[in-house]
């Protein structure tokens, strides 16, 4: 599988604080990639930096064999690079029909209005949003909301789409809903690269998981792997042998 | 677009500004109209900027009097006829803004709000220190610059119905750019202009570009209205509360919506006509706009139009 995101070596600095320290990893075709790792690991600022959002202070970013370091965001999203936030940023005054076409008119594809309603209309069904179309984005549920995320990353016909916990906040039948959604993602041949805090859902899903702890990378794997690697036990977990050692040092 | 009910409504009411005085020959009418139509012209390039990309130009006029300066400049000094001038100063102005635009349209919120102030009172400075504009006297129009018009009488009724063309053209053009791809990246920077750059939309140079239309035809009618008045000095062209006569034009009719800036700016003009001729008003007036600004950002910040669609949500479509 040839690789279709690659990070080379990235690093972001805040002030004393390295949020990513050098991470490597690629994302193959149509692969569906966990990220995970305790909050404040990184996550949402590795992908920042992936989309443009941030610069990095060193490494390279390489997206369908191009080199994307330093693009501002909306030309990596034209490149074919989507992504949702973590924290819903809807076009609230605008239609639930028009926030997607947004995403279908300046993305990969740059489709003229007209088709981009018609790309709009389709995907707003794919994501279980078509009766909705007509309605204000801001009338949305929580839970239609990140279904919005979705839908508009999905409608700028991307070839990887970086989803920021699209999981969390919704209930457990809208959790097997959205992971329908981004099982429907893979099979269209679109890569996912996923954070994600649900375990049962990113083990499900995932092909491999990538784990970040304090901005480093301590483990990667399948996901069978990843549940038994000591490092990310005690990330989640703390040091399985944290009594024995307290009472040596005594 | 020719299916559009509002593209008919503004072809009739431009229709309707033309031809009803030419018909009656009434001056009064003839200059009561005009005013409307410049505050028509003003509040519908201003919508631009705060109704679709959710910047507030609070020096907006400041094309309208730097128009009014290039054109009376070309049309006096440099000979041009009249309608080169206004589309020249048009150009000009629009280069103007777009330099600015890159500059200021960093800010964000308030700040750019304060810096667009901030233009509109270096170029009144300007304009006052400037020898060829006449610094603080300004410049004339002397009667012999009538001429190629065929003098006086006719050259104001000429500026008449351009201006009146121009009030079109501002309607068309907030019509067109709100039923556009551009328009719709405009609409999203408003909503949210990080997620709007996440999803490809060059927000930098989408806020340049329409700053810079924006400009473009209050520049002309300033060219035209200052020509049609015979002078031009820096207090009156550069008046920061003609800024914001037309920010409450706009929020009253309902900023956002084409048909929201031209009953904004009607009714506004009817409303200042009576205060400023009304004996127990005339130095009150910016008093009551003040106050309908506060009661319409607290009550009503939709605008007329907003509410009309609150109460009747099929007018969207009709009152766009």
């Amino acid at each position: 599988m040839s690789a279709l995101l690659e990070v080379r070596g990235v690093s972001k600095r805040f002030g004393g604080l390295l949020a990513v320290d050098s991470i490597s990893f690629e994302v193959g075709k149509g692969e569906i990639v966990g990220l995970i790792g305790p909050n404040g690991a990184g996550k949402t600022t590795l992908f920042n930096v992936i989309n443009g959002i941030f610069k990095p202070d060193s490494g390279n970013i390489i997206f369908d064999s191009r080199d994307i370091t330093g693009w501002p965001p909306e030309k990596v999203a034209r490149h074919g690079l989507a992504r949702t936030h973590q924290i819903v940023k809807p076009l609230n005054e605008l239609s639930v029909l028009d926030n997607v076409v947004v995403g279908a008119c300046f993305g990969s594809e740059h489709l003229p209005l007209k088709q981009a309603r018609e790309v709009a209309l389709e995907v707003l069904d794919r994501v279980g949003l078509g009766k909705r179309k007509d309605a204000l984005a801001r009338e949305l549920t929580i839970a239609g909301k990140k279904r919005l995320e979705v839908a508009r990353s999905l409608a700028s016909s991307p070839k990887a789409i970086l989803l920021d916990e699209v999981l969390a906040g919704l209930n457990p039948t809208e959790v097997s809903h959205m992971i329908g959604i981004v099982r429907g993602i893979r099979e269209r041949g679109i890569s996912v690269f996923m954070i994600e805090h649900l375990m049962q859902a990113i083990m499900n899903l995932s092909d491999r998981v990538v784990v970040l702890n304090f901005g480093k990378k301590i483990a990667e794997g399948t996901p069978t792997e990843i549940s038994r690697d000591s490092q990310v036990l005690e990330a989640y977990l703390g040091d399985p042998n944290i009594a024995e050692k307290l009472m040596e040092s005594d | 677009m020719l299916a559009r009910p509002s593209f008919w409504m503004i072809v009739s009411v431009t229709l309707v500004f033309a031809v009803l005085p030419l018909a009656t020959g009434d001056a009064n009418l003839r200059e009561n109209l005009i005013i409307i139509a410049v505050a028509i012209a003003l509040a519908s390039n201003l919508n631009l900027m705060i109704g679709y990309t959710g910047y507030v130009n609070f020096g907006n006029v400041v094309a309208y009097g730097l128009g009014g300066y290039i054109g009376l400049y070309l049309t006096t000094v440099t000979g041009w006829p009249l309608l080169a001038a206004a589309i020249g100063a048009g150009i000009a102005v629009s280069l103007f803004t777009l330099v600015f635009g890159l500059a200021i349209l960093r800010l964000r919120g308030a700040y750019f709000g304060l810096a667009t102030i901030g233009i509109l009172e270096a170029v009144r400075t300007f304009a006052s220190n400037f020898s060829p504009w006449g610094s603080a006297a300004g410049l004339y129009v002397s009667m012999s610059a009538y001429q190629p018009l065929g003098g006086p009488m006719r050259a104001v009724w000429i500026a008449y119905l351009a201006v009146v063309a121009v009030m079109g053209i501002s309607m068309l053009l907030s019509l067109f750019v709100k039923r556009s791809k551009f328009g719709l990246g405009l609409f999203a920077i408003r909503e949210d202009e990080d997620a709007a750059v996440v999803l490809g939309v060059n927000a930098t140079v989408y806020k340049s570009v329409v700053y810079s239309i924006s400009a473009f035809l209050p520049a002309v009618v300033g060219a035209l209205i200052f020509y049609k008045n015979g002078m031009i000095d820096p207090g009156g062209a550069f008046d920061l509360s003609l800024s914001i006569e037309a920010i409450v034009m706009l929020l009253l009719g309902g900023r956002g919506t084409v048909t929201g800036a031209v009953i904004g700016a009607a009714l506004y003009e009817q409303l200042r006509g009576y205060l400023l001729t009304s004996p127990s008003f005339t130095n009150f007036h910016l008093v009551i706009t003040g106050g309908l600004l506060l009661i319409i950002i607290l009550f009503a910040p939709e605008g007329l139009i907003g509410g009309l669609y609150r109460l009747l949500p099929r007018a969207r479509r009709v009152f766009e």
